[in-house]
């Protein structure tokens, strides 16, 4: 078969990259050459238009063990142990077969972790929908979650947080995020870096079919099309069980007992066999012989083609010192996984495959890899779709604020998310501390007194405003989050959603998102140890709003410190940290009371927030706190019957609210300024509170006390609790009872 | 007393299992592998919880037929201890070991949450540390997990006592609320006809701590030391000393 340029744009490739290819290779590629480099300078793998901005995060920081470039980052958390975390996109799959594609998301990054050595303890999600009504929702949504549900639970990793939004928005492109989080001991952290010349190279887990093949290049790192459920065939079919033993084997290959015999190790996601090797030798200055007749395989026939790029699931590609092949093989065999050894490092910075004899790849490795295309590509500012400006004067103020909270708690996004949650086993390996339902997860770390506090977050409403201030916004609502939970901030990885680069307004949104997310993680001393782009959200030439999702971890130094959000007992003081103001640009209320997205966004100043934050946290080491919610969508009417409400075990609580606002009833309680926290506290615990609050500069304020039955917000609102829960509770499961079943 | 805890392909609560039974109630804990063929010397054998082989054909049903099965009927057969957790209830329904079966839950889909179960019988091996009437909070976590059997096997079950637990609600009342999966009889948990075998689906190796499910899942483990003679007293320090990958 003669390679043309025709042939290269089929694989996803331009034709400047095609003439890139012949002029470096001096000659044209065969098509197994071809297909390597199509998903190796795939956008997904290459990341050839953000590598050029993602330079400008803080990477470093006293606890960094591990930054980007590896399977994920590594952040230190004393007594000898890190802990390993990464949150990965599985969007396009996804929206092609949703049940198999969040599976196969789940199981991807559950790999990433694992093969840092680290044995996973947490996964989270991050969701992103259409509208509630459109009618392919209902589908996605049932099959995304029961994805989610029978991989994590199969394999014996609890789900214990997340979000979920909808959002006309991603109708035609729904986001799929999904974070795993692993520990492991300091000083025993794998890599995958391919050294020692003659040392073998070893091929674990399933067995090579044809699923999956271009995942990386067509799907991942293409837009929609009316065509695109054609793709089905390129998303893969996972098996959580497979997945359980290979994990288990890996972790037992890992231990200090039989670690020598481990030089590096590499998961095969994307791209397959093609990347984990490349990559591989990449890291290790090293090449690669590999002999494709030897990789195991589902049926005959499968071509050399089909072997590079098939990203069949459950598989890793190991490194071994020579000799030890006998023993790995050993354990692999135990838990009846192949093992098959199908090459050698070489010196030669080369891929070389061979099969059935012939030479069918001999490529350099760093084309591939350090020195694949990246592109400055043209940024513009859109015409804003917001003019910035809301009058509140054209703006009819609710006659019954009663109705008017029952209808936000009631919109889909606000909502309890105990449907989703409930078919998610967030009890396995007996460490989760907060379950789904709070301000940010809490598992508690192995063999210590310490917890791990995690969560995911992103407001894409705002980010389509401001694709800045929105992403500060989501990494200080993160922060938030974390510190409500009474955990530290201490690190944060990302998953940046966006259209296609290729559009200088898309580039721009994703420009001004790094920088926000930048300026945001130096405020908060939070560095990026790992992360994602996803582009090419769109369908049709619609993007979907940038949606860049945070996920950030913090560190409780003793787990028994933990702090929910929902209100103890009758007669604890509940008590405003921060400040309202006057907003109510592009909040929750004036998109589902007012159908309208507009009025900029909130105001946000990163020193405020960190105040706040240090406040929160020494509150919660000190033990003051009974409860502590981040006031966020919904502001804070929501945000307080969130506190009466959301918990799982107990009866809600009623609260007695009086509020100085001097502005707009409705600005009050439903606008979402930011830097603020509800906390609820014993009496006798005040002064001391408002001693922190002073040495760090919080404006607090005693707003009520949690009292009876009902929640009463001054004048304005007085709602039977009980009401507020049912409607609350049962809102998601009769909205998807509504929706289509297709 | 000495506890074997079974590691299937797939088992993922036997590492929970182990940990409670070490560390939190001090006792002595042999890891069993599918593939090992006796259970000598052991008073009392744990299969644990997870998706054996996937749960694939049918939960447990490839499980049964695992090397170790052989020796735990045996070993069940002369009156040796045997409790089966969620996944492990399913193998020993499987296994002809207790009657009955597990099926889809009534809303299809899998279910996690903390549930209340009302002790129906305290004059067991398993139960002994409740008075009948208790209400313990325990979560479950199963797809799997709506009891059902013949009308002459749940007479017989009546009849012989050996419906061990029930899910109620918080006031130990049988509602259909309160039933997570449609159970027959809301029936979470029974016995075999010699009362040394026992089933359930809710998971007391989750109850065991106040900081991660809470305490009501103890009473299981203990009921079962003190039906071997044992103190059943929580000792303060661990006496084992091996390390386990679990918390």
């Amino acid at each position: 078969m003669k390679i043309t340029a025709d042939i290269a744009l089929q694989h996803g490739l331009s034709a400047a990259e095609y003439e890139r290819i012949e002029s470096t290779l001096g000659r044209a590629p065969t098509l197994e050459e071809l297909g390597v480099f199509s998903v190796m300078w795939s956008e997904h793998c290459s990341y050839k238009s953000s590598r050029i901005h993602l330079r400008g995060l803080p990477t470093t920081g006293p606890r960094v063990l591990q930054g980007p470039g590896e399977n994920a980052g590594a952040i230190d958390v004393g007594d000898g142990l890190a802990v390993v975390f990464k949150i990965e996109s599985h969007n396009h799959p996804s929206f092609v077969e949703p049940f198999q594609g969040a599976a196969t998301g789940v199981g991807g990054i559950l790999r990433d972790i694992f093969t840092m050595g680290a044995r996973p303890i947490a996964n989270l999600n991050s969701l992103r929908f259409g509208a509630i009504d459109h009618p392919r929702t209902g589908f996605l949504v049932r099959g995304v979650v029961g994805g989610i549900g029978h991989y994590g639970n199969c394999i014996g990793v609890p789900t214990v947080g997340g979000e979920v939004s909808f959002d006309p928005g991603y109708d035609h492109n729904i986001l799929v995020n999904a974070f795993t989080l692993g520990v492991v001991k300091a000083d025993r952290i794998f890599r995958a870096r391919a050294t020692g010349v003659g040392n073998p190279v070893m091929y674990v887990g399933s067995r090579t079919g044809r699923d999956g093949i271009h995942g990386a290049s067509l799907l991942a790192s293409a837009e929609f099309d009316a065509e695109s459920e054609s793709k089905r065939p390129t998303v893969q079919v996972g098996d959580p069980f497979t997945e359980k033993l290979l994990l288990e084997a890996c972790l037992e290959l890992m231990s200090p007992e039989l670690s020598h015999h481990l030089v590096a190790i590499q998961d095969m996601g994307a791209a397959g066999l093609t990347s984990s090797s490349t990559e591989m030798a990449s890291r290790g200055g090293t090449g690669l012989d590999l002999d494709l007749s030897l990789v195991p395989l589902r049926e005959s026939g499968v071509t050399p083609y089909e072997i590079l790029l098939s990203e069949s699931q459950e598989r890793m590609l190991l490194v071994l010192h020579q000799g030890s092949e006998d023993a790995v093989r050993a354990i692999f065999s135990k838990w009846d996984l192949e093992a098959a050894v199908i090459g050698h490092v070489t010196d030669t910075k080369r891929l070389r495959c061979t099969f059935e004899g012939k030479l069918v790849v001999d490529l350099p490795i760093e084309p591939l890899t350090d020195d694949a295309p990246a592109y400055d590509r043209p940024a513009a500012e859109p015409h804003a779709s917001d003019d910035g400006k809301l009058n509140l004067k054209d703006l009819p103020e609710p006659t019954d604020y009663n109705q008017t909270l029952l209808r936000l708690m009631e919109s889909p996004n606000l909502c309890s998310r105990e449907w989703v949650y409930r078919q998610y086993d967030a009890y396995v390996g007996g460490g989760t501390v907060v379950r789904p339902g709070s301000d940010a997860a809490v598992v508690r770390l192995p063999g210590t007194e310490k917890a791990i506090a995690m969560t995911v977050d992103c407001n894409s409403r705002l980010c389509l405003v401001d694709p800045y201030v929105g992403t500060v916004s989501a990494v200080a609502e993160a922060a938030r989050n974390l510190a409500a939970s009474g955990a530290e901030p201490i690190g944060v990885t990302n998953c940046l959603n966006f259209g296609s680069p290729e559009k200088p307004e898309v580039m721009w949104q994703f420009q001004q998102a790094v920088a926000g997310l930048r300026d945001a993680c130096l405020a908060f001393g939070t560095p990026v140890i790992s992360g994602n782009v996803s582009f090419y959200n769109e369908t049709e030439g619609r993007s979907i709003p940038p949606t860049p999702v945070i996920g950030m971890v913090g560190l409780l130094e003793d787990a028994s410190q933990h702090v929910t959000q929902w209100f103890k007992s009758e007669g604890d003081a509940i008590v405003l940290l921060g400040r309202n103001r006057e907003e109510l640009g592009s909040s929750e209320y004036l998109a589902v009371v007012h159908h309208q997205v507009r009025g900029g966004v909130p105001w946000i100043d990163l020193e405020i927030e960190r105040r706040l934050i240090r406040a929160v946290v020494a509150s919660a080491r000190e033990g003051l706190l009974r409860s502590a919610h981040d006031v966020a969508e919904g502001g804070l009417a929501v945000a307080l019957a969130e506190c009466c409400i959301t918990s799982e075990t107990t009866a809600p609580l009623g609260a007695r609210i009086e509020l100085e606002g001097g502005f707009r009833p409705d600005a009050l309680l439903f606008g979402e300024s930011h830097a603020r926290m509800i906390v609820s506290v014993r009496r006798r615990h005040l002064t001391r509170l408002r001693e922190i609050a002073r040495r760090e500069d919080v404006p607090i304020s005693v707003i009520g006390e949690v009292r009876g039955k009902v929640l009463e917000i001054g004048d304005l609102v007085g709602v039977d609790v009980a009401t507020l829960r049912e409607c609350w509770r049962s809102a998601l499961t009769k909205a998807l009872a509504g929706s289509a079943a297709a | 007393m000495r506890w074997g805890v079974i590691t299937f392909p797939g088992s993922n609560d036997d590492a929970q299992t182990a940990f409670v039974l070490e560390r939190l109630l001090g006792e002595s804990v042999v890891r069993l592998w599918h593939k090992d063929e006796s259970v000598d010397g052991l008073d009392c054998v744990v299969l644990p919880g997870g998706f054996s082989y996937g749960d694939y054909l049918r939960c447990g049903a490839v499980a049964r037929l695992s090397p170790i099965m052989r020796a735990v009927e045996a070993f069940a057969q002369g009156g040796g201890m045997v409790l089966g957790i969620c996944n492990g209830f399913q193998i020993l329904c499987e296994a002809g070991l207790l009657p009955g079966a597990l099926i889809r839950n009534r809303e299809l889909g899998f279910s996690c949450r903390r549930v209340h179960v009302r002790v129906e019988e305290a004059d067991t091996h398993f139960t002994n540390r409740c008075r009948r009437g208790d209400v313990l909070d325990i979560p479950i976590k199963h797809g799997e997990g709506c009891y059902i059997a013949d009308d002459a096997t749940l007479r017989s079950l009546e009849a012989g006592r050996q419906i061990v637990l029930r899910y109620t609600d918080a006031e130990g009342r049988v509602t259909p609320e309160a039933n997570p999966n449609g159970s027959l009889g809301a029936i979470a948990g029974i016995r075999n006809a010699r009362g040394n075998v026992f089933g359930l689906m809710p998971h007391p190796e989750h109850a065991c701590e106040w900081l991660v499910g809470g305490e009501d899942g103890r009473k299981i483990f203990l009921s079962i030391i003190a039906a071997q003679g044992g103190t059943a007293e929580t000792p303060a320090v661990p006496t084992s000393s091996k390390v386990l990958s679990g918390p």
